[in-house]
């Protein structure tokens, strides 16, 4: 293999060359931009990416996540093998590029262009093994990606097949950089397949070389050939930064950024970018909102969310709308948190408003718990147990029949948790309500809290120090209570479905207890989507701004779902998915704790 | 005899007209509001924002199941009443103390967004 031009320059190679530079310009002062926003604390962890373990664990997950796309391969095969693809298979080809540079014309080394129109510059003086070899790896790198390719166009008319029942809307910058990058593979094909009979080609090239022959032999068609693909490239990266492709090399510093354990602080700077940037609006936040089940909504939904943050537009009203239920937050496949973004928007909507708790104190005689240091658990219901006095009526048989004394912390009146208010932004608030409880708590001596509610749950777990306290939600305490033999139950033939709680299972992370103790009494069917993918009831505090009738046909959606399989009764551990769905549901819904008070022996 | 005719002799033209006041009643000055004179700007604000607002009937399921409401006076149904009079401040001051727990929100028969009036009432105050 030797050189056939001698300057190893071609005109063609412009549009390639400038877009290249561009590019690197463009990301080098975004990747600036980005570090320059991090505060002093956050720069000094970022140097932690340096570290040998944690950069291991970087190029890991780059791999895994930006080349192999292993999340979406496990949501769906052909959707997955469709990005790993373009992905790993333009990766390798790149790499092999270089690696061929090196070998055979280490001269050129560190030209941009060269590597990318290496078989134009080559040409083959002998039939050598080494050199077939890599033609041979290099059409197979390339088989792979058209083959993707072939994919990507069938999923742009018929999604569904992918796994994908919506996607986004297509803006001019993503239509130029999506055709441009359809292009670019099949013109390097055609491309090199002209230089097949003179710098070498393998099964691929050497082929379509022979099928074209009377085309490919025409030497006045090869250079408009090699224009036309350097043009597609040149073209791909200047539409790049307008267009959703962006996330392809901001993943890599997000991934860099999560590493180093650093958190999105404001609404658009530092960490927040690099998520905006990273998101490839894949459309899977759209198919997991249960926002979407009026279709009107879609515009709420996180993808377009963060759309209008990046072109920094007033985003305010989507952040209010979202029920926090943090689906498109676990199913996202590059791990953007637009939870933790929209609360970042609300606290800044509401940053002059305040509350004043003042007038309330906790220590009014009767709900001292002076006298409750006896009783080990202190139960607390919360304010949406209040509600649905079955619950705790339930609890509390269930707890008598096991002969465990406890207190009841807010009989007679108490305070919220403080979630509503941290997840509507007023975190200066919410902290004023933790202080009081958390004081009520402490000194009632208890070693349990026994927690009804998953969002009282998530709060006391997450944002109260309740140093050696135990917090357990009541479908945990009563599997172990089962377990431990201190209740007994029977099982009946009627069959159940079980509603995993937004906070409880997404956010606390509790999915098999209350199956378990389910599964002792009765016969749990399964859901179509459960478990992680759970479908929010709709009531969820953790949205503002969502009307009555919304929040109504987001639970019917969520309802059909859970009914699939028709089960007798729906089962939740949480009083306001409880509250919600009976609504709407006809047939039976309940606690855990009832159906288990129902089923002691 | 013409019906009727048998009244004259019982009507005593010459007695002075009682009024209510002999009967024990007053007539005292009226306690309605005028909703006309009432600068409802903030209540029609809020409105464009959350139409729900109109479609309260001031039931009162909000106000009985409060958190807040033990510790201190909060009441939806108040704050509605009040910014429907032009009462703005008062209004503030019936939900200084609100939780956000959405317990009103669940109870209210009409369905109304009550934690997005809320809050809205409260981001009134502060300009």
């Amino acid at each position: 293999m030797k050189e056939r031009l001698v300057f190893g320059y071609d005109p063609f190679v412009l549009p390639f060359l400038t877009g290249m530079i561009f590019i690197i310009g463009y990301l080098l002062v975004g990747t600036i931009r980005i570090i320059i926003c991090l505060n002093g604390r956050e720069r000094k962890r970022l140097l932690t990416i340096f570290h040998p373990a944690t950069a291991f664990r970087i190029v890991k997950d780059i791999f895994a996540d930006c080349l192999l796309h292993i999340k979406i391969f496990k949501r769906n095969v052909l959707l997955g093998y469709m990005h790993a693809s373009i992905a790993f298979g333009w990766f390798m080809l790149i790499v092999l590029g270089h690696i061929e540079v090196m070998l055979f014309t280490p001269q050129r080394n560190g030209i941009l262009y060269y590597p990318i129109f290496f078989r134009y510059f080559v040409m083959e003086t002998e039939q050598t093994l080494r050199g077939s070899f890599y033609f041979f790896v290099m059409d197979l790198c390339l088989l792979i990606v058209l083959s993707g390719i072939g994919l990507a166009i069938y999923k742009r008319f018929k999604s569904h097949r992918l796994g994908m029942k919506r996607t986004t809307k297509l803006r001019l910058g993503d239509n130029i950089a999506l055709y441009s990058l359809w292009l670019i593979f099949p013109l390097r094909l055609l491309a090199e397949s002209f230089t097949a009979d003179i710098s070498g080609g393998s099964f691929l090239t050497k082929g379509i070389n022979s099928l074209l022959h009377s085309f490919v032999s025409n030497p006045s068609n090869i250079s408009m050939v090699w224009w036309a693909y350097s043009s597609a490239l040149g073209l791909f990266f200047f539409a790049l930064p307008f267009s959703r492709y962006m996330h392809i090399p901001t993943e890599i510093l997000l991934i860099a950024l999560r590493h180093a354990k650093i958190e999105a602080t404001s609404l658009r700077d530092g960490y927040s970018e690099a998520e905006i940037y990273s998101c490839s609006r894949c459309g899977i936040c759209i198919d997991a909102c249960p926002m979407t089940f009026n279709n009107q909504d879609v515009k709420f939904t996180s993808v377009y969310y963060i759309r209008l943050l990046r072109r920094r537009e007033n985003a305010s009203v989507p952040a209010g709308m979202c029920l926090m239920c943090n689906k498109c937050v676990e199913l996202c496949p590059v791990g953007i948190d637009s939870t933790a973004i929209k609360l970042i928007n609300r606290e800044i909507l509401n940053k002059r408003i305040s509350f004043d708790y003042t007038p309330v104190n906790l220590s009014d005689p009767e709900i001292n718990l002076a006298e409750a240091g006896k009783a080990k658990l202190l139960y607390y219901g919360g304010c949406m147990t209040a509600l649905t006095p079955s619950v705790s009526f339930s609890i509390f048989k269930i707890l008598e029949k096991a002969g465990i004394e406890y207190i009841h912390m807010d009989k007679e009146n108490t305070i919220c948790c403080g979630r509503p208010l941290l997840l509507s932004g007023n975190l200066k608030d919410a902290k004023e309500l933790i202080s009081k409880n958390r004081k009520l708590i402490l000194d009632s001596g208890c070693q349990t809290l026994l927690v009804s509610c998953p969002i009282c749950y998530k709060m006391f777990t997450e944002e109260y120090d309740l140093k050696n306290i135990r917090v357990v939600h009541h479908s945990v305490y009563i599997n172990e209570l089962i377990n431990n033999g201190e209740i007994s139950v029977k099982k009946s033939a009627d069959s159940c479905v079980y509603h995993d709680p937004c906070e409880l299972g997404r956010g606390s992370g509790i999915y098999d207890q209350p199956r378990s103790v389910l599964e002792s009494i009765m016969d749990l069917k399964e859901a179509p989507e459960e478990k992680r993918e759970s479908i929010c009831c709709g009531g969820s505090l953790g949205s503002i701004a969502l009307s009555y009738n919304n929040r109504k046909e987001i639970a019917k959606g969520s309802l059909n779902n859970l009914m699939r399989y028709s089960p007798d009764i729906l089962v939740t551990s949480c009083p306001l998915c409880l509250r919600t769905f009976s609504s709407v549901n006809e047939k039976r819904t309940a606690d855990i704790a009832q159906v288990v008070y129902e089923h002691m022996i | 005899m013409k019906p009727g005719q048998l009244l004259w002799p019982y009507i005593n033209f010459s007695r002075k007209i009682r009024t209510m006041e002999e009967f024990g009643f007053k007539i005292s000055k009226s306690t309605r509001i005028d909703l006309d004179s009432a600068c409802q700007s903030l209540y029609n604000q809020i409105a464009s924002k959350v139409p729900d607002i109109r479609t309260c009937i001031n039931c009162g399921s909000c106000s009985a199941s409060c958190t807040a409401a033990t510790f201190r006076r909060t009441s939806f149904r108040g704050a509605i009443l009040h910014i429907n009079r032009g009462f703005d401040k008062k209004a503030v001051e019936f939900l200084k103390s609100c939780m956000l727990c959405g317990k009103c929100f669940l109870v209210c028969p009409r369905g109304i967004d009550t934690r997005n009036i809320i809050l809205e009432i409260i981001r009134s105050e502060e300009g």
